[in-house]
Protein backbone atom coordinates (compact mmCIF):
# COMPACT_ATOMS: atom_id res chain seq x y z
CA UNK A 1 0.00 0.00 0.00
CA UNK A 2 1.47 3.84 -0.58
CA UNK A 3 0.74 6.69 0.99
CA UNK A 4 -2.41 8.16 -0.92
CA UNK A 5 -0.83 11.23 -1.44
CA UNK A 6 1.63 9.72 -3.88
CA UNK A 7 -1.43 9.67 -6.30
CA UNK A 8 -2.34 13.04 -6.30
CA UNK A 9 0.98 14.68 -7.66
CA UNK A 10 1.59 11.76 -9.80
CA UNK A 11 4.85 11.51 -8.86
CA UNK A 12 4.53 7.77 -7.64
CA UNK A 13 7.79 6.65 -9.06
CA UNK A 14 9.74 9.32 -7.39
CA UNK A 15 7.37 8.86 -4.20
CA UNK A 16 9.13 4.73 -4.36
CA UNK A 17 12.54 6.82 -3.79
CA UNK A 18 11.97 6.57 -0.25
CA UNK A 19 10.85 3.83 1.55
CA UNK A 20 6.88 4.03 3.14
CA UNK A 21 6.38 4.37 6.56
CA UNK A 22 4.05 2.58 8.93
CA UNK A 23 3.09 5.54 10.96
CA UNK A 24 4.24 9.16 11.32
CA UNK A 25 4.29 11.93 9.51
CA UNK A 26 5.09 12.30 5.45
CA UNK A 27 5.94 15.84 4.92
CA UNK A 28 5.60 16.68 0.99
CA UNK A 29 6.03 19.19 -1.24
CA UNK A 30 9.06 21.08 0.90
CA UNK A 31 10.70 23.77 -1.78
CA UNK A 32 13.07 21.41 -3.12
CA UNK A 33 16.73 22.04 -0.98
CA UNK A 34 15.09 22.44 2.31
CA UNK A 35 14.45 19.41 3.12
CA UNK A 36 17.67 19.47 5.81
CA UNK A 37 16.43 22.73 6.96
CA UNK A 38 12.70 20.57 7.65
CA UNK A 39 14.46 18.43 9.88
CA UNK A 40 16.38 21.16 11.83
CA UNK A 41 13.01 22.72 12.82
CA UNK A 42 11.92 19.53 13.91
CA UNK A 43 14.91 19.36 16.04
CA UNK A 44 16.09 15.55 13.92
CA UNK A 45 19.79 15.36 14.04
CA UNK A 46 19.58 11.42 13.44
CA UNK A 47 21.32 11.24 17.34
CA UNK A 48 17.97 9.79 18.90
CA UNK A 49 17.59 7.12 16.55
CA UNK A 50 14.91 8.34 14.64
CA UNK A 51 13.76 6.53 11.39
CA UNK A 52 13.70 9.33 8.57
CA UNK A 53 13.52 9.23 4.82
CA UNK A 54 14.65 11.96 3.01
CA UNK A 55 13.94 12.67 -0.67
CA UNK A 56 15.59 15.92 -2.37
CA UNK A 57 14.95 17.58 -5.72
CA UNK A 58 12.87 15.09 -6.88
CA UNK A 59 10.45 15.96 -10.08
CA UNK A 60 6.93 17.39 -9.06
CA UNK A 61 3.91 18.53 -11.23
CA UNK A 62 3.49 21.41 -8.78
CA UNK A 63 7.01 22.49 -7.64
CA UNK A 64 9.10 21.42 -10.64
CA UNK A 65 11.21 19.95 -8.03
CA UNK A 66 10.29 18.94 -4.19
CA UNK A 67 11.71 17.37 -0.98
CA UNK A 68 9.63 14.90 0.79
CA UNK A 69 10.36 14.10 4.54
CA UNK A 70 9.09 11.22 5.79
CA UNK A 71 9.42 9.99 9.53
CA UNK A 72 8.48 7.18 11.55
CA UNK A 73 6.64 7.26 14.66
CA UNK A 74 6.09 11.24 14.98
CA UNK A 75 3.01 13.19 14.62
CA UNK A 76 3.89 16.87 14.12
CA UNK A 77 2.26 19.74 16.27
CA UNK A 78 0.61 22.36 15.40
CA UNK A 79 3.27 24.82 16.17
CA UNK A 80 5.90 22.65 14.98
CA UNK A 81 3.84 22.83 11.55
CA UNK A 82 3.36 26.63 12.10
CA UNK A 83 7.25 27.05 12.18
CA UNK A 84 7.57 24.54 8.74
CA UNK A 85 5.39 26.67 6.85
CA UNK A 86 7.73 29.24 7.11
CA UNK A 87 10.44 27.57 5.24
CA UNK A 88 8.09 25.31 3.53
CA UNK A 89 4.53 27.12 2.39
CA UNK A 90 3.42 24.74 -0.20
CA UNK A 91 3.91 21.72 2.00
CA UNK A 92 1.57 18.88 2.43
CA UNK A 93 1.13 17.30 5.98
CA UNK A 94 0.30 13.76 5.55
CA UNK A 95 -0.56 11.91 9.17
CA UNK A 96 -0.23 8.09 8.70
CA UNK A 97 -1.17 5.13 10.94
CA UNK A 98 -0.79 1.61 9.62
CA UNK A 99 -0.12 2.76 6.31
CA UNK A 100 -2.93 4.49 5.68
CA UNK A 101 -2.80 8.49 5.21
CA UNK A 102 -5.77 9.86 8.29
CA UNK A 103 -5.14 13.03 8.07
CA UNK A 104 -3.62 15.46 5.03
CA UNK A 105 -3.59 18.90 4.89
CA UNK A 106 -1.77 22.25 3.73
CA UNK A 107 0.36 23.92 5.98
CA UNK A 108 -1.18 27.69 7.27
CA UNK A 109 1.10 29.98 8.34
CA UNK A 110 0.60 31.77 11.52
CA UNK A 111 0.84 35.39 12.50
CA UNK A 112 3.14 35.33 15.04
CA UNK A 113 5.90 32.79 15.84
CA UNK A 114 7.95 33.09 19.34
CA UNK A 115 11.11 31.52 20.62
CA UNK A 116 11.95 29.51 17.66
CA UNK A 117 14.05 31.94 15.47
CA UNK A 118 16.66 34.07 16.38
CA UNK A 119 16.78 38.06 15.28
CA UNK A 120 19.93 38.34 12.78
CA UNK A 121 20.17 42.00 14.16
CA UNK A 122 23.19 41.98 16.60
CA UNK A 123 21.95 45.25 17.92
CA UNK A 124 18.62 43.89 18.30
CA UNK A 125 18.08 43.71 22.42
CA UNK A 126 16.58 39.89 22.22
CA UNK A 127 20.53 39.04 21.24
CA UNK A 128 21.67 41.00 24.24
CA UNK A 129 21.29 38.07 27.28
CA UNK A 130 17.84 39.68 28.58
CA UNK A 131 15.42 37.48 29.45
CA UNK A 132 13.36 37.68 26.70
CA UNK A 133 12.49 34.95 24.06
CA UNK A 134 12.38 36.10 20.14
CA UNK A 135 9.12 36.92 18.66
CA UNK A 136 8.54 37.62 14.82
CA UNK A 137 5.69 38.44 12.99
CA UNK A 138 5.08 36.38 9.77
CA UNK A 139 4.60 38.83 6.62
CA UNK A 140 3.51 37.22 3.04
CA UNK A 141 7.14 37.00 1.88
CA UNK A 142 9.16 36.76 4.65
CA UNK A 143 9.08 37.51 9.04
CA UNK A 144 10.07 40.13 10.73
CA UNK A 145 11.32 41.03 14.27
CA UNK A 146 8.65 42.46 16.65
CA UNK A 147 11.07 44.06 19.09
CA UNK A 148 13.80 45.92 16.19
CA UNK A 149 11.67 45.96 13.42
CA UNK A 150 14.51 43.69 11.17
CA UNK A 151 12.96 41.61 8.40
CA UNK A 152 14.25 38.76 6.57
CA UNK A 153 12.55 37.75 3.80
CA UNK A 154 15.23 34.65 1.76
CA UNK A 155 17.12 33.47 4.91
CA UNK A 156 14.60 32.38 7.30
CA UNK A 157 16.14 28.57 7.54
CA UNK A 158 19.42 30.06 8.87
CA UNK A 159 17.56 32.08 12.06
CA UNK A 160 16.21 28.52 13.22
CA UNK A 161 17.39 28.57 16.76
CA UNK A 162 18.86 24.68 16.87
CA UNK B 1 -4.45 56.48 36.38
CA UNK B 2 -3.72 54.87 32.58
CA UNK B 3 -0.64 53.76 32.65
CA UNK B 4 0.36 53.73 28.68
CA UNK B 5 4.09 53.33 26.85
CA UNK B 6 5.40 55.57 24.37
CA UNK B 7 8.03 52.76 22.47
CA UNK B 8 7.21 54.45 18.83
CA UNK B 9 5.98 56.87 16.52
CA UNK B 10 3.96 54.38 14.65
CA UNK B 11 1.58 53.79 17.66
CA UNK B 12 0.57 57.31 17.31
CA UNK B 13 -2.62 58.46 15.04
CA UNK B 14 -2.63 61.89 13.64
CA UNK B 15 -5.14 62.71 16.26
CA UNK B 16 -2.71 61.76 19.08
CA UNK B 17 -0.05 63.81 17.55
CA UNK B 18 -2.42 67.01 17.25
CA UNK B 19 -3.24 66.06 20.89
CA UNK B 20 0.38 66.35 22.17
CA UNK B 21 1.20 69.57 20.16
CA UNK B 22 -1.87 71.26 20.95
CA UNK B 23 -0.80 70.35 24.62
CA UNK B 24 2.86 71.51 24.40
CA UNK B 25 1.57 74.67 22.87
CA UNK B 26 -0.80 75.67 25.95
CA UNK B 27 2.11 74.86 28.37
CA UNK B 28 4.12 76.79 25.96
CA UNK B 29 1.97 79.56 26.11
CA UNK B 30 1.69 79.83 29.40
CA UNK B 31 4.07 77.54 31.94
CA UNK B 32 3.26 78.71 35.37
CA UNK B 33 0.05 77.09 34.73
CA UNK B 34 1.14 73.47 35.27
CA UNK B 35 3.64 74.61 37.50
CA UNK B 36 2.17 72.44 40.46
CA UNK B 37 0.34 70.40 38.43
CA UNK B 38 2.68 67.15 39.02
CA UNK B 39 4.44 67.85 42.67
CA UNK B 40 5.30 64.68 44.54
CA UNK B 41 5.65 62.97 40.85
CA UNK B 42 9.24 61.18 40.54
CA UNK B 43 10.51 60.42 37.50
CA UNK B 44 12.92 57.86 36.54
CA UNK B 45 15.96 58.90 33.82
CA UNK B 46 17.83 55.53 33.00
CA UNK B 47 20.39 56.62 30.36
CA UNK B 48 22.83 53.48 29.26
CA UNK B 49 23.82 56.34 26.46
CA UNK B 50 25.35 59.27 26.48
CA UNK B 51 22.60 62.34 26.94
CA UNK B 52 22.41 66.43 26.89
CA UNK B 53 19.36 67.51 25.09
CA UNK B 54 17.26 64.44 25.66
CA UNK B 55 18.32 63.96 29.41
CA UNK B 56 18.12 67.45 30.43
CA UNK B 57 14.95 68.54 28.89
CA UNK B 58 13.16 65.64 30.74
CA UNK B 59 14.37 66.50 33.62
CA UNK B 60 13.26 70.33 33.04
CA UNK B 61 10.09 69.22 32.55
CA UNK B 62 9.67 67.13 35.28
CA UNK B 63 10.42 69.65 37.79
CA UNK B 64 8.38 72.56 35.46
CA UNK B 65 5.41 70.24 36.53
CA UNK B 66 6.37 70.70 40.01
CA UNK B 67 7.75 66.76 40.08
CA UNK B 68 10.98 65.72 40.68
CA UNK B 69 13.54 63.11 39.10
CA UNK B 70 16.19 60.48 40.26
CA UNK B 71 18.65 59.77 37.87
CA UNK B 72 20.54 56.09 37.68
CA UNK B 73 23.69 58.18 36.29
CA UNK B 74 26.56 56.64 34.15
CA UNK B 75 26.34 53.05 33.09
CA UNK B 76 29.85 52.65 34.67
CA UNK B 77 28.47 53.62 38.17
CA UNK B 78 25.68 51.27 37.74
CA UNK B 79 24.58 47.84 38.92
CA UNK B 80 24.73 47.68 35.29
CA UNK B 81 28.22 47.27 35.64
CA UNK B 82 27.87 44.19 37.61
CA UNK B 83 25.83 42.38 34.83
CA UNK B 84 22.34 42.94 36.15
CA UNK B 85 19.67 42.95 33.34
CA UNK B 86 17.61 45.93 31.69
CA UNK B 87 14.84 43.80 32.44
CA UNK B 88 15.70 43.67 36.12
CA UNK B 89 16.85 47.25 35.98
CA UNK B 90 13.56 48.21 35.21
CA UNK B 91 11.49 46.31 37.35
CA UNK B 92 13.22 47.56 40.42
CA UNK B 93 13.55 51.16 39.23
CA UNK B 94 9.55 51.39 38.75
CA UNK B 95 9.13 50.99 42.61
CA UNK B 96 10.83 54.17 43.07
CA UNK B 97 8.78 56.16 40.26
CA UNK B 98 5.86 57.40 38.90
CA UNK B 99 7.53 57.16 35.29
CA UNK B 100 10.45 55.97 33.55
CA UNK B 101 12.65 57.10 30.47
CA UNK B 102 14.92 54.80 28.84
CA UNK B 103 17.86 55.33 26.69
CA UNK B 104 19.22 52.06 25.20
CA UNK B 105 21.76 51.23 22.78
CA UNK B 106 19.92 48.51 21.56
CA UNK B 107 17.33 47.86 18.98
CA UNK B 108 14.13 46.73 20.86
CA UNK B 109 14.81 47.86 24.38
CA UNK B 110 12.26 49.93 25.09
CA UNK B 111 9.41 47.66 23.86
CA UNK B 112 11.29 45.28 25.83
CA UNK B 113 11.12 47.05 29.08
CA UNK B 114 7.85 48.05 29.11
CA UNK B 115 6.76 44.65 29.30
CA UNK B 116 8.24 44.18 32.71
CA UNK B 117 6.60 47.68 33.97
CA UNK B 118 3.56 49.14 34.46
CA UNK B 119 4.62 52.70 35.24
CA UNK B 120 5.12 54.50 31.83
CA UNK B 121 8.05 53.91 30.17
CA UNK B 122 8.86 56.88 27.20
CA UNK B 123 11.84 55.25 24.49
CA UNK B 124 14.71 58.45 25.08
CA UNK B 125 16.58 56.52 22.04
CA UNK B 126 17.08 52.63 21.39
CA UNK B 127 20.26 52.35 19.46
CA UNK B 128 19.30 52.83 16.02
CA UNK B 129 15.49 52.14 16.07
CA UNK B 130 13.02 55.14 17.06
CA UNK B 131 12.95 58.24 19.30
CA UNK B 132 9.65 59.60 19.59
CA UNK B 133 9.91 62.10 21.94
CA UNK B 134 12.46 63.66 19.50
CA UNK B 135 9.47 63.14 16.67
CA UNK B 136 7.17 64.90 18.87
CA UNK B 137 9.33 68.41 19.65
CA UNK B 138 10.21 68.21 15.36
CA UNK B 139 6.95 67.95 14.37
CA UNK B 140 6.30 70.89 16.92
CA UNK B 141 8.77 72.88 15.32
CA UNK B 142 7.92 72.77 11.72
CA UNK B 143 4.43 73.53 12.68
CA UNK B 144 5.42 76.25 14.03
CA UNK B 145 7.88 77.06 11.00
CA UNK B 146 5.31 75.81 7.91
CA UNK B 147 2.33 74.05 9.64
CA UNK B 148 1.71 70.10 8.87
CA UNK B 149 0.34 69.80 5.52
CA UNK B 150 0.59 70.15 2.01
CA UNK B 151 4.36 70.14 2.90
CA UNK B 152 7.59 69.19 0.80
CA UNK B 153 10.75 68.29 3.46
CA UNK B 154 13.76 66.88 2.73
CA UNK B 155 15.60 64.84 5.15
CA UNK B 156 19.60 64.13 4.73
CA UNK B 157 22.55 62.60 6.23
CA UNK B 158 22.60 59.32 8.12
CA UNK B 159 19.17 57.50 7.24
CA UNK B 160 20.89 54.41 8.29
CA UNK B 161 21.46 54.37 11.79
CA UNK B 162 19.58 57.83 12.54
CA UNK B 163 17.12 57.07 15.10
CA UNK B 164 15.20 60.25 14.80
CA UNK B 165 15.12 60.43 10.98
CA UNK B 166 13.32 56.77 11.39
CA UNK B 167 10.85 58.26 14.00
CA UNK B 168 10.04 61.36 12.08
CA UNK B 169 9.70 59.62 8.44
CA UNK B 170 6.94 57.53 10.10
CA UNK B 171 5.23 60.03 12.19
CA UNK B 172 4.71 62.23 8.74
CA UNK B 173 2.66 59.78 6.79
CA UNK B 174 -0.02 61.23 8.85
CA UNK B 175 0.25 64.30 7.14
CA UNK B 176 0.09 65.71 3.60
CA UNK B 177 3.92 65.50 3.30
CA UNK B 178 5.91 64.62 0.60
CA UNK B 179 9.29 63.09 1.75
CA UNK B 180 12.53 63.45 -0.10
CA UNK B 181 15.45 61.31 1.66
CA UNK B 182 18.87 62.40 0.70
CA UNK B 183 21.72 60.43 1.71
CA UNK B 184 24.70 58.56 0.66
CA UNK B 185 23.96 55.53 -0.98
CA UNK B 186 25.76 53.65 2.45
CA UNK B 187 23.57 55.67 4.74
CA UNK B 188 20.52 54.69 3.30
CA UNK B 189 17.20 54.04 4.65
CA UNK B 190 17.25 50.41 6.52
CA UNK B 191 14.31 48.39 4.07
CA UNK B 192 12.74 48.18 7.54
CA UNK B 193 11.69 51.65 7.62
CA UNK B 194 11.02 51.96 3.61
CA UNK B 195 8.69 48.73 3.78
CA UNK B 196 6.53 50.86 6.65
CA UNK B 197 6.69 54.09 4.93
CA UNK B 198 5.12 52.22 1.57
CA UNK B 199 2.92 50.07 3.83
CA UNK B 200 1.61 53.64 4.88
CA UNK B 201 1.06 55.61 2.07
CA UNK B 202 1.79 53.20 -0.91
CA UNK B 203 4.96 54.95 -1.26
CA UNK B 204 3.40 57.77 -2.92
CA UNK B 205 5.19 60.89 -1.25
CA UNK B 206 8.54 59.31 -0.37
CA UNK B 207 11.59 59.71 -2.72
CA UNK B 208 15.55 58.79 -2.29
CA UNK B 209 18.36 60.84 -3.59
CA UNK B 210 21.90 60.95 -3.29
CA UNK B 211 22.06 64.69 -4.25
CA UNK B 212 20.31 67.37 -2.56
CA UNK B 213 20.63 69.84 -5.52
CA UNK B 214 17.74 67.41 -7.07
CA UNK B 215 15.02 68.29 -4.64
CA UNK B 216 16.46 72.01 -3.08
CA UNK B 217 14.22 74.37 -4.77
CA UNK B 218 11.42 72.91 -3.97
CA UNK B 219 11.56 72.04 -0.19
CA UNK B 220 9.20 73.94 2.49
CA UNK B 221 11.99 72.23 5.43
CA UNK B 222 15.31 70.74 4.99
CA UNK B 223 16.06 68.67 8.34
CA UNK B 224 20.01 67.48 8.65
CA UNK B 225 21.68 64.74 10.28
CA UNK B 226 25.33 64.35 10.97
CA UNK B 227 27.03 61.97 8.55
CA UNK B 228 29.01 59.59 11.31
CA UNK B 229 32.09 59.35 10.07
CA UNK B 230 32.73 56.22 12.58
CA UNK B 231 29.63 54.43 10.60
CA UNK B 232 32.10 54.21 7.48
CA UNK B 233 34.14 51.34 6.81
CA UNK B 234 36.80 53.22 4.93
CA UNK B 235 38.14 56.84 5.68
CA UNK B 236 38.21 57.49 1.46
CA UNK B 237 34.45 56.39 1.30
CA UNK B 238 33.19 59.07 4.25
CA UNK B 239 35.47 61.88 2.05
CA UNK B 240 34.01 61.30 -0.85
CA UNK B 241 30.29 62.22 0.50
CA UNK B 242 31.06 64.29 3.76
CA UNK B 243 31.11 67.52 1.84
CA UNK B 244 28.08 66.71 -0.76
CA UNK B 245 26.10 66.76 2.70
CA UNK B 246 27.29 70.30 4.32
CA UNK B 247 25.01 73.22 4.41
CA UNK B 248 26.81 76.63 3.70
CA UNK B 249 25.53 79.95 2.25
CA UNK B 250 26.10 79.18 -1.13
CA UNK B 251 24.15 75.78 -0.75
CA UNK B 252 21.12 77.77 0.09
CA UNK B 253 20.99 79.95 -3.02
CA UNK B 254 18.86 77.66 -4.62
CA UNK B 255 16.84 76.88 -1.87
CA UNK B 256 13.66 78.82 -1.04
CA UNK B 257 13.36 81.95 0.95
CA UNK B 258 10.92 80.37 3.59
CA UNK B 259 13.17 77.15 3.80
CA UNK B 260 12.75 75.94 7.19
CA UNK B 261 16.29 74.53 8.32
CA UNK B 262 16.44 71.57 11.18
CA UNK B 263 18.81 69.32 12.91
CA UNK B 264 17.94 67.39 15.94
CA UNK B 265 21.69 67.71 17.55
CA UNK B 266 24.53 68.05 17.93
CA UNK B 267 26.07 68.64 14.89
CA UNK B 268 29.63 68.91 13.69
CA UNK B 269 30.27 70.48 10.21
CA UNK B 270 26.80 69.67 8.52
CA UNK B 271 25.61 73.51 9.12
CA UNK B 272 27.88 76.51 8.77
CA UNK B 273 27.56 78.23 11.47
CA UNK B 274 27.04 81.50 9.10
CA UNK B 275 23.21 79.76 8.56
CA UNK B 276 22.97 80.02 12.42
CA UNK B 277 21.65 84.01 12.18
CA UNK B 278 19.45 83.38 9.09
CA UNK B 279 15.76 83.40 9.26
CA UNK B 280 16.13 79.53 8.07
CA UNK B 281 17.91 78.19 11.26
CA UNK B 282 15.60 76.79 13.36
CA UNK B 283 17.64 74.17 15.07
CA UNK B 284 18.40 76.57 18.42
CA UNK B 285 14.78 76.74 18.72
CA UNK B 286 13.67 72.62 17.60
CA UNK B 287 16.09 72.21 20.94
CA UNK B 288 14.46 74.81 23.22
CA UNK B 289 10.80 73.17 22.07
CA UNK B 290 12.26 69.78 24.35
CA UNK B 291 11.13 71.00 27.68
CA UNK B 292 6.93 72.06 26.58
CA UNK B 293 6.70 69.19 24.38
CA UNK B 294 8.00 66.54 26.76
CA UNK B 295 5.95 68.57 29.49
CA UNK B 296 3.04 68.05 27.63
CA UNK B 297 3.96 63.73 27.09
CA UNK B 298 3.93 63.60 30.95
CA UNK B 299 1.39 65.66 31.91
CA UNK B 300 -0.87 62.79 29.09
CA UNK B 301 0.52 60.60 30.16
CA UNK B 302 1.12 60.78 34.06
CA UNK B 303 -2.18 62.68 34.76
CA UNK B 304 -5.20 60.65 36.18
CA UNK B 305 -8.31 63.40 35.31
CA UNK B 306 -8.96 61.65 32.15
CA UNK B 307 -6.12 63.74 30.23
CA UNK B 308 -4.98 60.27 29.13
CA UNK B 309 -7.98 59.45 26.89
CA UNK B 310 -6.64 62.56 24.45
CA UNK B 311 -3.85 60.14 23.54
CA UNK B 312 -5.93 56.96 23.92
CA UNK B 313 -3.43 55.05 20.95
CA UNK B 314 -0.67 55.74 22.97
CA UNK B 315 -0.61 52.69 24.67
CA UNK B 316 1.54 49.13 23.96
CA UNK B 317 2.27 48.53 20.56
Amino acid sequence: MSDTHDHHDGDDDHELRVSKIRSGTVIDHVRGGQALNVLAILGIDGSEGEEVSVGMNVPSDRLARKDIVKVEGRELSQDEVDVLSLIAPDATINIVRDYEVIEKHRVEPPEIVAGVLSCPNAGCITTSGEPVSSRFEVLEDGVRCDYCGTIVRDEIAGLIDT
Amino acid sequence: MRHDHLITSKQLTRGDIETILDRAAEIDADPSAVADRHTNTLLGLLFFEPSTRTKMSFETAMKRLGGDVVDMGSVESSSVKKGETLADTVRVIEGYTDALVLRHPKQGAAKMASEYVDVPLLNAGDGAGHHPTQTMLDLYTIRENAGLDDLTIGIMGDLKYGRTVHSLAHALTNFDVRQHFVSPESLRLPREVVYDLHQADDGAGIREHESLEEILPELDVLYVTRIQRERFPDEQEYQKVAGEYQIGPETLEAAGDDLTIMHPLPRVDEIDPAIDETDHAAYFDQAHNGVPVRMALLDLLLSDDGATDRIGGAADE
